[in-house]
């Protein structure tokens, strides 16, 4: 089996063991086994690419791919292949698994479908990073989304029925309006003489005609861009975060809604180009919308996670943002912005979760003092939320860096207005965060009967340092990271010509 | 004429002689051996099921009133798989309330001879004994639907199935009279080659195609089929809504793509507004029912819009997409009265209501119905998504983009109360949750062999293969 398949077969694996697990300890050791393989797997997965990448021609813009037919008449292949950018979102996935399943060690109600549940999530998520085509990618995207509704649904907390409800309806349907936007593709796949195929690449030669470009490009930009939280479209995730317990949100926050940008430049940039240029200035006029009203928002918030939720709506409408500049450096921003936040704001999410657990209330107004009584806690909550804010020497740094620098290399009137109003969702960025870490950790102790709350325990301490760890990796060596994306970038500049 | 011939119609006469070999075993038996005869017509028909998949012989018969080919065997082996798990999901309910009434036995004959007519009607050569095997599929239903007499519901339901079928059997022969008329004959050959577009060739199109959309329960044609559901003993409802209404399916389709294809710029249109009307209608009425039965009558309504999505295609694609769907939809639908029949026996509950907390203490249950409904709505991998993704796509070949719209839409909305049931099942919870309790084994291998269908059916592609390669069979 190659290397690639694996990442979809460990899970599937892993939840087939989970079905005989008999209690909590079996099922999050079993769940734990799985997905450090998965980790393992992803990190081995890097070193192969880089080595691999030196063996083939320069014009390889897929490795390790593999081609299976599964419904030939349709001409629907089980097609799978990896570049820089993929191999870096699986990476991002398993670390943040992991992390996931060491914050949820104590979850007591229904353990064993809850770790069923997460890693068939994560499968989904898994297999959609490794497609080439667009009928098994839009299964796995689809199969990484419907778990969301029993996650939030059963072991939330709040209105979680409601948000459980909202999020599903609101995601299914925009992958039912992404499904048009395939439709589209598949049909017009012919136009360079062959014949339909969902094969990404293959498309990719076929050269769609521009009307059908302009005419889908919209349909497919939208339909990944909803879980991507593009404005107005975004209202499924300030409460979807809210209500989701916490592993739950850091997978959401911070894979899941990495799925849309990357749907976004991996379908609609790549294979749509001409409808991209067509349509950049509309939706880049959402996207400058989000990151403000995200920003803004996140400063009227009282409770932590909504701050979270909407400071992830912020920083994704960013995303959106730097991939809508369509130039290599904005890009690159956006590769490293989803990485960066997608770490970032799962770390968030686990701290949060982790005071919540402790004080039961994410009110502002009602935590203070936290860094005195739960020191580890605390500081990795200032590295956080410094991180977050973008200071050099973490990842948000570099990644905002490169998407302003990208942002600005457009020299006419409409993108340098557009570009200084997002650059300066910076300062509201840090005004909230820096608000709410001076608050909490830092302030005065509000609650007298916080003062003797437990330390945070071995399994939260893993988890925190494993998700602390990439972090600083791509703050101190970006170029690294950097260089490793930006073969992968170049087929998508070579399409824009 | 040749005796090996009649090996065409093997399916017909191996259930005539399973028929009769139910009713003279009947005769045999004693008052506390009733129970034991459902078990044996069970056994024997599933030997009836895996004798069909033998390969036989293409052919026509009675001067070409009778036609049989690969498609059509292939899509009698589905009703028989259908009919088995109707069969095994009601072995219980048979052996503990109606065979105490004393007629156990007639139920299964029944059943048994609507299947027969389903039979004649998909391998009709011609209108007459199209309506033949019409009629032998609804008139034992009528009767089955009616079969709780003690319940005042089930009576009432009864009627209204036989007086709105007996207004459908009558329209679609008016319609047959019709297009008689106007062509002449009555074999399907002749008249594809005959019809013409006439106002009375259209006329009769358009009453042949009421009567047909009754079955299918398509609308404006679909108000019978909540009361009557809700009305029937419930797994007669599920043999309405999968055996009777995918055999009617079936016919329609193939009598458009073949023997009404010259009308095809007139019927396309028809197809299209009845399509978007009765997913929608289907949808918006299943949004606010609390009755399991109604619930998933409503939305059988609504799949049945979507398979209208495959018809507009008229080539191999269509066919084979139409036929697919029928297939995937007929496992998903069983897994689901199967469940609501299994809790009904069981507590004799089937408000969604009643579901609450049902996960906690039934688990297994819960997971088959979550997936039958996930299957419903289109969610992968399950069957049902492939099967509606390919009439989407079959649509989408011919540029009807608007109309696949609607219908992305129109799932969207089918998953808001697929997922309500899934909510009472797993996120509620409820201390008077209906408790744990074990089915009986014909119950257990009904629910499996749904259930395998729904995982199976749709991943494992050369089923999908298989079905588009048998498509050419009715098309030039």
């Amino acid at each position: 089996m190659d290397i690639l398949t694996l990442f979809v077969v460990v899970p599937i694996i892993t939840v087939l063991v989970l079905i005989f697990a008999k209690d909590l300890k079996q099922a999050r050791v079993i769940s734990l086994a799985g997905m450090l393989v998965q980790l393992g797997m992803a990190i081995n997965l890097i070193v192969a690419y880089l080595h691999e990448r030196q063996l083939v021609s320069k014009d390889t813009i897929m490795v390790f791919t593999r081609d299976i037919p599964w419904f030939e008449s349709f001409n629907i292949h089980y097609t799978i292949g990896v570049d820089a950018i993929s191999v870096v979102m699986i990476a991002l996935t398993a670390f943040i698994v992991v992390a996931g399943i060491f914050i949820s060690w104590k979850i007591d109600d229904l353990p064993k479908e809850f770790f069923i549940t997460l890693i068939v999530l994560a499968t989904g998520v898994f297999g959609f990073f490794i497609s080439l085509d667009l009928f098994t990618l839009f299964v796995f995207y689809e199969i990484a989304v419907i778990p969301m509704f029993l996650l939030i649904g059963i072991w939330g907390s709040g209105p979680k029925e409601f948000s459980a409800m909202k999020l599903t309806l609101m995601l299914m349907g925009a992958s039912a309006v992404l499904s048009i936007g395939i439709f589209g593709i598949y049909f017009n796949s012919n136009a360079g003489g062959g014949v339909l195929t969902f094969n990404i690449l293959e498309i990719a030669k076929a050269n769609i005609p521009v009307a059908a470009q302009n005419l889908f490009f919209p349909f497919v930009f939208v339909g990944f861009a909803v879980i991507g939280a593009l404005f107005p479209f975004h209202t499924w995730s300030p409460s979807g975060h809210a209500s989701a317990p916490t592993a739950v949100s850091m997978l959401h926050a911070g894979v899941l809604m990495k799925l849309g940008g990357y749907g976004v430049f991996r379908i609609a940039m790549y294979l749509l180009p001409q409808g991209a240029l067509h349509w950049t200035d509309f939706f880049l006029v959402l996207a400058t919308i989000g990151v403000i009203y995200g920003a803004f928002g996140a400063i009227m918030q009282k409770d932590l996670k909504y701050i979270n939720a909407y400071a992830s709506v912020s920083h994704l409408s960013l995303v959106l943002f730097a991939l809508l500049m369509l130039n290599k450096t904005a890009w690159n921003g956006a590769i490293i912005q989803s990485l960066s936040h997608g770490l970032l704001t799962a770390l968030f999410f686990a701290l949060i979760g982790m005071v919540y657990g402790r004080t039961h209330t994410r009110d502002i107004a009602k935590l203070g003092g936290i860094m005195k009584i739960l020191p580890f806690i605390g500081a990795v909550y200032v590295i956080t939320g410094l991180a977050y804010l973008g200071l050099p020497g973490f990842s948000g740094f570099v990644a905002e860096m490169n998407v302003f620098v990208g942002a600005f290399e457009h020299p006419d009137l409409f993108h340098r207005v557009i570009t200084v109003i997002v650059v300066s969702s910076i300062v509201v960025t840090a005004v909230y965060i820096l608000r709410m870490v001076g608050k909490i950790m830092m302030g005065p102790l509000v609650n007298e009967e916080h003062a003797n709350l437990p330390k945070a325990a071995w399994y939260e301490k893993v988890g925190l340092v494993l998700l602390m760890i990439p972090v600083v990796v791509i703050g101190t060596i970006p170029f690294g990271l950097s260089e490793m994306i930006k073969d992968s970038i170049t087929p998508f500049l070579e399409r824009l010509l | 004429m040749n005796w090996n011939s009649l090996l065409l119609m093997r399916f017909e006469l191996g259930l005539l002689i399973l028929f009769l070999a139910v009713l003279i075993f009947e005769i045999f038996t004693g008052k506390k051996q009733k129970g034991k005869l459902v078990s044996f017509a069970i056994i024997l028909f599933a030997i009836h099921t895996a004798v069909g998949f033998f390969p036989l012989e293409e052919g026509r018969l009675f001067g070409g009133m009778f036609r049989t080919n690969t498609l059509l065997y292939f899509f009698k082996n589905v009703l028989n798989v259908g009919v088995l798990i109707v069969l095994l999901q009601s072995a219980d309910w048979l052996k503990e309330k109606v065979v105490a009434q004393h007629k156990g036995t007639e139920f299964i004959l029944l059943l048994l001879s609507s299947l027969l007519g389903m039979y004649f009607m998909i391998s009709s050569g011609d209108f007459l004994m199209f309506y033949l095997g019409l009629e032998l599929a609804t008139l034992p239903v009528a009767a089955l639907v009616a079969y709780e007499t003690s319940k005042r519901i089930s009576a009432e339901a009864g009627v209204k199935y036989i007086l709105s079928s007996a207004l459908a059997s009558g329209t679609a022969l008016f319609g047959i009279s019709l297009l008689y008329a106007t062509t002449g004959t009555i074999y399907f050959d002749v008249v594809a080659s005959v019809l013409t577009v006439s106002n009375l060739s259209v006329l009769g199109f358009i009453l042949f195609f009421s009567g047909l959309a009754f079955k299918i329960s398509l609308a404006p044609f679909h108000f019978w089929t909540a009361d009557v559901y809700e009305g029937a003993p419930i797994n007669v409802a599920s043999y309405l809504s999968v055996i009777s209404k995918g055999a009617a399916v079936l016919i329609l389709v193939i009598l458009l793509f073949t023997v009404l294809k010259p009308l095809f710029l007139f019927w396309n249109k028809i197809i299209y507004i009845v399509a978007i009307a009765t997913m929608t209608i289907g949808n918006l009425f299943a949004l606010r029912q609390q009755n399991m039965k109604r619930f998933l009558a409503f939305s059988s309504v609504a799949q049945a819009g979507f398979i209208l999505l495959g018809m507009l295609s008229v080539d191999q694609l269509g066919l084979a997409t139409v036929l697919f769907f029928v297939t995937v939809y007929i496992f998903s639908n069983l897994g689901a009265f199967g469940v609501v029949q299994a809790i009904s026996s069981a507590a004799d509950k089937e408000n969604i209501d009643d579901y609450e907390g049902l996960y906690r203490t039934n688990p297994k249950l819960s997971l088959l119905l979550m997936l039958a409904l996930f299957s419903l709505a289109g969610i992968p991998p399950l069957a049902g998504f492939f099967g509606k993704f390919f009439l989407y796509l079959a649509a989408a070949s011919k540029g009807y983009y608007v109309l696949v719209f609607i219908g992305v839409v129109n799932a969207t909305i089918s998953l808001y109360y697929y997922l309500i049931v899934v909510r009472a099942m797993f996120l509620r919870k409820n201390p008077d949750a209906i408790p744990y309790f074990s089915s009986k084994l014909f119950m257990k291998l009904g629910l499996v062999l749904s259930a395998i269908g729904i995982l199976v059916a749709g991943l494992y592609s050369p089923l999908y293969e298989y079905v588009y390669a048998i498509s050419t069979t009715f098309l030039n």
